[in-house]
């Protein structure tokens, strides 16, 4: 019942009457990008803050509360802060890979942001080849830390830059496989076809164990690859001052800073897509009233919520736990959690050849 | 020592240079002013040297033109998270030297506000230890415990850091009336939050991973090194001065040295957190057993010691400090020299850090719990 699908063709068709083909691809590609822009600024706003009052109930403390009503306002100063700071031009750095590499890594998560469907016809672009292409484009971020890393001519900066890239590229096959089992079931790439699969029940319910254990499996891989705490080693800032944004500062260094919520934001987005049916709302087996009930929350209520619970688990993590060692993170990976994941990914075929799954 | 293996890079094919990286003076893991040079292959520490200054006071001088009373008030500065219990060095040296009998009443105060500050600054190293591994929580953790200490030193004395309570011959001021109740509720509140620590650091299997196995220091070399205190004891180092050498109101207390064997990080680590059971256990054997009486002897306005030499040395919250007074008879010593316990546990972290990653040294630093003001003096 809430599908933009019909509102969104209307639009285009009566952009496409008056201003032609081209003209009213022109102006959608524009307002589709000035959204996602605004998007990106405001959900990076919003999860800083968020961050702050999470990380401050598990700290026994109160988080920022006196700038607006209950501290909201806070980050807006902050980013107000950081545009009005004096942006250090470094002498013996790079200097073109050293401004470059901030835009990397926004553009990768951004572009990245583009592909969640946040509700039934409400996303930027849907291919058929969806998924694959989140993990292609989510690795390009790596390019811009390295190049952060590498261009500030800062050791710090470099170690961070080079943990960064042995890091990522060695998460990215957890992120892969573990995505690749819930592909088996899902049977398509494609994002909104990955949702539509999960109409009689969400995948994490329906998939057995293997769904589950893809789904932490899947979590790990990607706070790791997101660079976020236990994982947070490229920025670990009690050996690294600040790793591989040492030398950044005012709005470079808030490009790092929102890429990484933003990114924080995707990785969930995602997560919901495949394990948790997207905007699809919860309903049980044949309890009609109670289905039909959940059926009247708005799709895109139903995605911020989950999206907000996984966001929520992220944050626990990085809040409980100490940070690993940069040599028992390479082999948590390659020791544990990949095997974990090729045997996740056969025991997933097998269950969907005997069509085991519900 | 890591004992993961690092497989050497092929030289012949993978030419791999050493360089050098400045850890500090302004460097968040040094805790201060601390400026430590590395020799680092990769990650792979080859050699630290520890350059230190940043902050001398030269207060050894200064103890030079000040009288007994006032050095007092100096060692507060040296290791501010143990300063009752420099203080009370300086007045046990003046004390034993002047043969002043210190009342009863004032030991038993004097040891209990010692073991407070001993568990305070646990506390708050307790916290960094997991804010330098990543765990940045727990420094909120030990702070909210902490901040009961500092309440009761606050009610006591006035002060909740540097709080120059003792003065040669006693205590400055006799306690509060609240104080007795006060400090029994926070013995009450800290037994139930002690297992916290364990559930939410100690049993982690990520902080057993780095600190189990890392930075092993030999018995044989913390005695050669001077490592003392709980660091000391984590390599099986018999050096409570509590224990050996007792002073003040420990011989009438019953508790354990804490001895561990394994002489690794989390052997350190643990010692510090059994040490706040050994703490509490003679908080409680003490707390009702304060006696009546004065709290202060009585003692001429101007203290001169007899000539000679004088050394007491007392169990701080890092290990053995000692005061070394030499008098020529006047109101003000001819030569005062701190043994700071900081000093050569923090020597010994070239010892115990090469082959280890980054990550680790910054872990063995915070096992060897470093204050840079008493390094420095």
């Amino acid at each position: 019942m809430y599908d933009f699908t019909p509102y969104l063709e209307s639009i285009r068709s009566y952009l496409e009457t008056h201003l032609g083909h081209w003209g009213a691809n022109f102006l959608i590609w524009t307002l589709v990008a000035v959204i996602f822009l605004a998007i990106y600024a405001v959900l990076g706003l919003v999860l800083v803050y968020v961050e702050r009052r999470i990380c401050a109930f598990f700290q026994l403390r109160l988080g920022p509360n006196r700038v607006g009503w209950a501290g909201t306002l806070q980050t807006v100063a902050d980013a107000i802060k950081l545009l009005l700071k004096e942006p250090v031009t470094l002498r013996k750095a790079d200097k073109l890979l050293y401004n470059l590499a901030p835009f990397i890594i926004s553009l990768a998560a951004v572009t990245v942001l583009g592909m969640v469907p946040f509700a039934r016809g409400l996303h930027a672009f849907d291919i058929n080849i969806g998924l694959l292409f989140i993990i292609a484009i989510s690795s390009i971020g790596v390019v811009g830390i390295l190049l952060a890393g590498w261009s500030s001519n800062n050791k710090y900066a470099l170690i961070g830059a080079m943990r960064s890239g042995a890091q990522i590229v060695s998460y990215e096959l957890s992120v892969g496989l573990s995505l690749l089992t819930m592909v088996l079931l899902t049977g398509t790439l494609q994002l909104s076809g990955i949702i539509e699969s999960q109409a009689t029940g969400w995948w994490i319910f329906r998939g057995h164990f293997p769904a589950v254990a893809a789904f932490f499996l899947y979590l790990t891989a990607s706070i790791a690859e997101i660079n976020r705490g236990p994982f947070d080693l490229p920025e670990a800032e009690s050996e690294l001052t600040a790793g591989f944004h040492t030398e950044y500062s005012g709005l470079k260094f808030a490009f790092f800073f929102l890429a990484e919520f933003v990114n924080m934001f995707t990785v969930a987005a995602i997560a919901t897509t495949v394990f948790f049916g997207g905007w699809m709302p919860f309903h049980i087996g044949n309890w009609e009233a109670f289905n039909h009930i959940m059926d009247f929350v708005p799709p895109l209520i139903w995605f911020l919520l989950k999206v907000s619970a996984v966001i929520f688990l992220m944050m626990w993590f990085k809040w409980t736990f100490p940070r690993l060692r940069i040599d028992q993170l390479l082999q948590l990976e390659w020791k544990y959690l990949m095997p974990l994941n090729l045997l996740n990914l056969i025991i997933m075929a097998i269950l969907v050849y005997l069509g085991w799954h519900f | 020592m890591s004992e993961v293996a690092v497989s050497e890079p092929n030289v012949e094919m993978l030419p791999t240079q050493e360089y050098f990286i400045n850890m500090g003076p302004q460097h968040p893991s040094t805790h201060g002013v601390l400026r430590l040079v590395l020799t680092i292959d990769g990650e792979i520490i080859k050699k630290v040297e520890p350059h230190i200054g940043f902050i001398h006071r030269s207060i050894e001088k200064m103890c030079e033109k000040d009288s007994y009373r006032q050095i007092v008030h100096l060692t507060d500065r040296m290791d501010y998270l143990s300063c009752h219990i420099n203080n009370e060095a300086v007045c046990l040296a003046v004390e034993n030297a002047l043969q002043i009998e210190v009342p009863e009443r004032a030991k038993v105060i004097r040891a209990i506000i010692a073991e407070l500050t001993r568990l305070a600054s646990h506390q708050l190293w307790w916290g960094v230890m997991g804010m330098d591994l990543g765990a940045i929580t727990t420094f909120l953790y030990g702070f909210r415990d902490r901040e009961m200490i500092n309440d009761i030193f606050e009610e006591t004395c006035g002060a909740r850091l540097t709080m120059n309570y003792n003065v040669p011959g006693g205590l400055m001021f006799d306690i509060h009336p609240n104080f007795r109740k006060r400090t029994k509720d926070f013995c009450a509140h800290f037994r139930t939050k002690l297992p916290e620590y364990d559930t939410l650091l100690s049993n982690n299997p990520i902080f057993r991973s780095r600190t189990e196995g890392i930075g092993y220091l030999s018995k044989e070399d913390a005695i050669a090194y001077g490592v003392t205190g709980p660091s000391g004891r984590g390599s099986g180092f018999e050096c409570d001065v509590r224990k050996h050498h007792p002073y003040g109101a420990y011989p009438q207390v019953n508790f354990k040295e804490i001895l561990m064997t394994e002489g690794d990080s989390f052997a350190r680590y643990k010692a510090r957190i059994l040490e706040m059971w050994e703490s509490l256990s003679i908080i409680e054997q003490l707390i009702d057993n304060i006696p009546e009486g004065e709290f202060q002897a009585p003692t001429k306005q101007v203290l001169k010691l007899p000539k000679g030499e004088f050394y007491q040395r007392v169990e701080t919250a890092r290990g053995d400090f000692g005061v070394y007074i030499i008098s020529d008879g006047n109101k003000s010593p001819y030569r005062l020299k701190f043994r700071s316990p900081g000093f050569s546990n923090l020597f010994v972290l070239d010892k115990i850090a090469r082959g280890a990653k980054i990550a680790d040294l910054v872990a063995m630093m915070s096992t060897l719990d470093l204050v840079m003001p008493d390094i420095d003096r």
